[in-house]
């Protein structure tokens, strides 16, 4: 296989089967999770503006007061590297044509210059994260296999996607190539390591809002 | 029957629901919520990370709820939960956990931690993993009809005593009236000027009240230990007394635990909605205040400050009225950082305070309070719950902090002026 | 420097200065130092007055003479086309005047009278299905000829993407089986020039590099001269900073593609192609397919006609997803049934439910 036939590969049959597994895996998991249920709160609620499921959801991505100093890393590091995912993600023009290939949905890219320094800010939070995480006794403590695990995985596509676009280390083509099953590999692993929760967070945030939005309390 | 810890499991399994399963899927392992728990922030021991505590829980959860999971368990390849685990848990679940929510309110992907340890108590209080203290509470309630043993006899001669008092009667077991008001045996053995202010404080508001001879208990140690069906036992017999004398409101003392069993979980323990209303004596003097039914002379001079009790604020959303009320009677307010909705735990919520080998841990995390007092220096410290106050007391002594505290039902009172000459 | 080669370029109004300029060129292009240059052309002009110019035989397969093409037509009377004045081009059927039996004897014969030395120029794939029948010069296959001139030649030169990878007969499902040259032959020099059809500089640039050191330029791992094939279509493309922009041509005739964007979205293969075209062009420079406003089919790479088609953006799918909406559906049915199963162990945990006592909260073993 040369890296033409490589490239082709993980645009055809290899797409199709890490998109594939990853449908799968997200509805089988998401149905798994939600499917529980949970009982009806029988209490009184107590009504207060802002004390919502959808309130929470949103609230939750601002940090609560006196935590950005407590744990500086873990905020701007998350912030950084979440962000700078979103926007390396769906804002480079590349990403946008598949998008709309996928769903017909496009939107205007930012200048390919742009993605790459957000693309270096990304890497490099995510590194300073990865450096916390074995620093930080709790983190430490907390880590399983699948903590770095994710990591890896999450880290390859930003890391080979950026030297694809800058030529360095692998021809083009294999880089991209590499770019390409680096996403399906992190696309077939997300639904069943932490990774899922992309998904998870906002029903978590929201029944964390709505249980408490129940007793008035904006959480 | 005893407790096992199959049966321990099979609780486990029924109260796994899907927050419980969206919570686990969600946790990054960011660490977060240790920097939001007294017990890590005081002793920097990663074990006491809030989501850790929860262990054997999520393993439980994801080899009987996914498939994954279900698989691996077939395969051999995950560990099951053992007894000793469980035991071992023990201290993270109970001694280092006051149920204070902290953690719940700084999760970045939202995760309600307090509202699974809640759930795992369920399961560590039916494999018989429960510590002693909160055990022993929850019989002396059972059996006895208070956590500190106090009988009905006792509430009648602490009566008396404010009646003399205060030339006030207090009404017992009277039918149709507004408000039914419950005690702790905190508030009946150790702070007797409780009864006495409220029955200053319904009598300037015009209302008509009672006590109850079958339901004047409001603290549940069921609840605490995190067995339904204990708590369900206890929360029974207020419903029944309520219900009995056709009461409007039913008030919970200055008690923060007593306030969320009531309040919050009573419907669900007992499968219906409550045919009246709870509110914690708090709320109820915040609607006087509103109502113009609240008036006092002078003002407490000191410097004084607020200790928002977890219940009340973070976890029952009770956080401006005591402000207001503080204000109606101290010229020096002022208040900790960190308080109101964000305020830290005494370290003795959700029943730690009832286990012995716990203190140790409870006064370590009482720097946190120290810290926080440190900054505002006051002369005495108000609160609105009975269990914060003793903890609280206990931790001052400790450290040899010369500031009294006080409660605010009590305070207000004070300051209520007196109606009519003795009868 | 003198010699026929010389007064031939007269003839044509090339002037001496004209031809030593374009060696020099060749030189650069082909990232040689400075003085190669004057060596080519020295090597070059003096060829024809050797003794005897170098032999070379082109043999056409399964080919549609556009490599040919390329290089006889579209720079006549250009310098390139008057490289080959200086061999001697024994066999090439499209070119020579001999046909039939006269031309076969004349391959013998040159192979015979050049064992060893004689340069082998292949264009077409080599069909191997039915042995090789698909494709036949003189009764004869071509994997059979292949076979038996090979071994004889000094260096294999495979012209154009045909005989470099296997071309568009290769293209699935490939029904004659075809296979490129370097797929048969293992044991000779080969040099790739890939391209549907090459440039023809690059053809000559080989040829001149042969005839002036008497050995092929520096390879890379595709066996293409890699002072030609270093560098993409994309990264030379006078288009690029349009695509460094985010401006794109959405269609062939819209605003975009008449200020001259980027093509990519239409399909450009240009940042996986490695070729000259962008720098060297087409036509002694008029222009090359990204100038007249078609993307890079990258047809100087290997299997680009299997590459996912032409007018889909690289970062497309190369096939629809077929599976996406069965794996949708399966997912679905995981969930459920994993639901149903959740809610039945469940239901059992609190059927089984022992309402709990006092009692219940001690283990038996320590009371």
């Amino acid at each position: 296989m040369n890296e033409l036939q490589f490239l082709t590969w993980v645009r055809g049959t290899g797409l199709n089967i890490a998109v594939g597994l990853f449908l799968l895996g997200v509805l089988w998991r998401l149905i798994e999770i939600y499917s529980l249920g949970r009982k009806k709160d029988l209490s009184a609620p107590r009504h207060v503006a802002g004390a919502s499921g959808w309130n929470t959801v949103f609230r939750r991505s601002i940090p609560p007061e006196g935590m950005v100093k407590r744990s500086p890393v873990s905020y701007l590091g998350g912030y950084a590297f979440h962000i700078g995912l979103a926007i390396v993600v769906f804002l480079f023009a590349p990403h946008i044509k598949l998008i709309q290939s996928l769903t017909g949905l496009s939107w205007p890219a930012l200048p390919s210059q742009f993605i790459d320094l957000v693309a270096v800010v990304t890497l490099a939070a995510m590194v300073v994260v990865l450096a916390d995480r074995i620093n930080k006794p709790v983190k430490r403590f907390l880590s399983t296999f699948e903590d770095w695990f994710t990591w890896t995985v999450t880290f390859l596509p930003v890391l080979t996607g950026w030297l694809a676009v800058r030529h360095l280390l692998f021809p083009y083509t294999t880089m991209l190539a590499l770019h390409i099953l680096s996403v399906e590999i992190l696309l077939v692993v997300l639904p069943f390591t932490k990774l899922f929760h992309a998904f998870t967070v906002f029903g978590s945030r929201w029944f964390n809002g709505a249980v408490n939005g129940h007793k008035g309390v904006a959480v | 029957m005893s407790a096992t810890l199959e049966k321990g499991v099979r609780v486990i399994k029924e109260v796994i629901d899907a927050p419980i399963a969206s919570y686990f899927n969600s946790c990054v392992h960011c660490g977060l919520c240790a920097e939001a728990c007294l017990f890590y922030t005081e002793t920097g021991d990663p074990k006491y990370t809030p989501i850790h505590k929860l262990e054997p829980m999520r393993r439980i959860y994801e080899q009987e709820y996914t498939l994954l999971g279900r698989l691996k368990k077939m395969a051999g390849l995950s560990k099951p939960v053992t007894d000793a685990e469980l035991k071992e848990w023990q201290e993270l679940v109970y001694n280092s956990c006051t149920l204070c929510g902290r953690c719940s309110v700084v999760c970045p992907v939202g995760n309600d931690i307090v509202y699974m340890v809640r759930k795992f108590r369920e399961g560590m209080s039916a494999s018989g993993n429960a510590p002693d203290g909160i055990k022993g509470a929850a019989h002396r309630t059972v059996t006895i009809g208070s956590p500190m043993g106090v009988k009905l006899p006792a509430v009648k001669a602490q009566m008396k005593h404010v009646e003399t008092d205060y030339g006030i009667p207090i009404p017992l077991d009277a039918e149709g009236a507004e408000y039914m008001v419950m005690l702790s045996s905190m508030e009946i053995i150790n702070f007797p000027e409780y009864l006495g202010a409220i029955a200053k404080i319904m009598q300037q508001a015009g209302k008509s009240w009672t006590l109850c001879s079958t339901a004047f208990e409001a603290t549940n140690a069921g609840m605490q230990i995190g067995n339904s069906d204990i708590a369900r036992v206890i929360v029974s017999r207020i419903v029944d007394g309520a219900e009995r004398l056709k009461v409007k409101t039913v008030i919970s003392p200055e008690c923060g635990h007593a306030y969320t069993a009531l309040r919050w979980e009573g419907a669900n323990l007992i499968g219906r909605p409550f045919t009246f209303e709870v509110k914690h004596i708090i709320e109820v003097l915040g609607e006087f205040q509103e109502q113009g039914l609240l008036k006092t002379d002078g003002k407490e001079t000191d410097r004084l400050t607020f200790h928002d009790p977890c219940q009340l604020a973070r976890r029952g959303g009770v956080i401006k009225q005591p402000r207001n009320l503080m204000n109606q009677v101290a010229a020096n307010f002022v208040e900790m950082p960190d308080a109101g909705f964000m305020n830290w735990c005494c370290g003795g919520g959700g029943g730690a305070s009832a286990i012995e080998e716990g203190e140790e841990l409870r006064l370590e995390a009482f720097k946190k309070k120290k810290s926080q007092l440190e900054a505002v220096k006051p002369d005495r410290l108000v609160t609105a719950c009975a269990n914060c106050r003793i903890v609280l007391e206990e931790g001052l002594e400790h450290y040899q902090m010369d500031i009294p505290v006080v409660g605010l039902t009590e305070m207000i009172a004070e300051h209520i002026p007196e109606m009519e000459a003795k009868p | 420097m003198q010699g026929p080669l010389i007064d031939t370029l007269a003839l044509h109004g090339v002037s001496r200065r004209t031809f030593l300029k374009y060696c020099s060129t060749l030189a650069s292009l082909m990232a040689l130092p400075p003085a190669a240059g004057v060596a080519m052309a020295e090597a070059m002009a003096a060829a024809p007055a050797a003794a005897k110019r170098p032999s070379v035989i082109w043999l056409p397969f399964q080919e549609c003479t556009g490599c040919t093409e390329s290089i006889t037509r579209s720079h006549s009377p250009s310098i390139e086309g008057m490289i080959f004045d200086m061999v001697s081009l024994d066999y090439q059927e499209t070119l020579m005047a001999a046909a039939g039996h006269q031309a076969e004897e004349v391959l013998r014969k040159t192979v015979e009278a050049n064992k060893g030395q004689f340069l082998l120029i292949i264009d077409g794939s080599v069909a191997t299905g039915l042995d090789g029948a698909y494709s036949c010069i003189a009764g004869r296959s071509n994997l059979a000829l292949l076979k038996e001139i090979a071994p004889h030649a000094a260096a294999i030169v495979a012209m154009g993407s045909c005989a470099a990878y296997g071309g568009l007969p290769k293209a699935k499902p490939n029904p004659t089986g075809a296979v490129s040259v370097s797929d048969i032959v293992k044991d000779k020099p080969i040099v790739n020039i890939p391209g549907c059809p090459p440039i023809p500089v690059v053809m000559t640039g080989v040829l001149a590099h042969f005839l002036t050191f008497g050995s092929l330029p520096d390879l890379d791992k595709l066996g293409r001269p890699k002072a030609f094939y270093g560098e993409t279509i994309h990264d030379r493309c006078y288009r690029r900073p349009f695509y460094d922009q985010g401006k794109f041509a959405k269609t062939f005739d819209d605003e975009g593609a008449r200020n001259g964007w980027c093509l990519f979205e239409l399909g450009c293969k240009g940042p996986v192609t490695y070729n000259a075209c962008a720098t060297v062009k087409w036509n002694g420079g008029t222009s090359w397919p990204v100038e007249s406003g078609h993307g890079c089919l990258g047809c100087s790479e290997p299997n680009f006609w299997d590459a996912g088609g032409f007018y889909k953006a690289l970062s497309m799918p190369a096939n629809p997803l077929r599976m996406a909406a069965g794996a949708a559906v399966a997912g679905a049915a995981a969930g459920v049934a994993v639901s149903f199963a959740n809610r039945a162990k469940k239901k059992d945990a609190k059927a089984a439910h022992e309402t709990t006592t006092l009692a219940d909260l001690e283990k038996s073993e320590e009371r």
